[in-house]
């Protein structure tokens, strides 16, 4: 949680400074953004690749714990193409990219804005911060009243880090693996989602 | 974005071989921190100079939700069903 709050931070000092204008002209103008996604990219991969822990989890997994990450990406796309009935200004592809995000905000937002623009990495960054905290606070609900694989569902990506503590809390140990592995395969296909579902 | 999604399967493989150095893999999350500050805060620049997004945030922010709201009760529905028919224990 700490983490997100300094993210959120430099996001929101960004807005202030573009706000009043209280930059250097070449930061403006230039757009290094796609430079420091290269080195962010290049780095979550090193991240994943080097985390032990991380393989072991997937090397020793049951197969029937991939239907949970699975679960995740089919409900959040049949949820989200739903709301987009109702939205007039995100279309259907829009709203699956979003939620192809998982929770997972840093990235997804970055690249959505990449890809398509800044208003719709915004909605992103909003978007997807929100189901973070919507796990931290309805976990102990949604595993009441879903069952023990929903807020494993509702984490998303960031069921492998930042709600895996309240989630262990709430469902016991023995489904903290279960969270970690499809925390870390939503993770992976995050980015890979998003530029699929946007460019083709 | 192939570039970069090129750089990641790259990076995956490079941090699998580099495995065992124990020094460089602890450096790594700093690093990726750092590097996602700096892009959140070229995203709000980009958002700040943008004055189309600042007057409508709250409606921005409001289809945001709504997505949210959509994206995590489909998941959790659908993951009442794997939990009853794959993971609940019989008793």
């Amino acid at each position: 949680m700490k983490s997100s709050f300094v993210i959120v931070s430099f996001f929101v000092l960004g807005i202030i400074m573009g706000l009043y204008q209280l930059l250097p002209q070449f930061l403006v103008e230039t757009d290094f953004s796609i430079y420091a996604l290269y080195i962010l990219m290049l780095l979550v991969g090193v991240g994943i690749g080097s985390d032990k822990k991380a393989w072991e989890i997937l090397k020793n997994a049951k197969l029937k714990i991939i239907l949970v990450p699975l679960t995740v990406i089919v409900g959040t796309f049949i949820g989200v193409a739903i709301i987009s009935i109702f939205l007039e200004d995100i279309n259907l592809r829009e709203s699956l990219a979003i939620g192809a995000g998982f929770g997972y905000y840093s990235l997804s937002s970055i690249f959505i804005s990449q890809i398509s623009g800044e208003t719709l990495g915004v909605i992103a960054l909003i978007s997807n911060i929100s189901r973070e905290i919507i796990t931290l606070l309805f976990t102990p609900l949604f595993a009441k009243y879903f069952g023990k694989i929903a807020p494993i569902a509702s984490g998303g990506a960031t069921s492998m880090d930042t709600t895996l503590p309240i989630i262990t809390t709430f469902l016991g140990k023995e489904y903290a693996i279960i969270s970690v592995f499809s925390g870390i395969v939503l993770t992976i296909l995050v980015p890979f989602l998003v530029t699929f579902i946007l460019k083709f | 974005m192939i570039t970069v999604l090129t750089l990641m399967t790259i990076g995956i493989v490079l941090g699998f071989a580099i495995q065992n150095k124990s020094k460089i893999v602890k450096s790594i999350d700093p690093m990726i921190n750092i590097a996602i500050y700096v892009l959140l805060f070229l995203l709000g620049i980009s958002v700040g100079v943008n004055e189309t997004i600042i007057s409508n945030l709250d409606t921005l922010g409001a289809q945001a939700l709504l997505l949210t709201f959509g994206g995590v009760m489909g998941s959790v529905v659908l993951a009442f069903f794997t939990y009853k028919f794959f993971f609940k224990t019989k008793k």
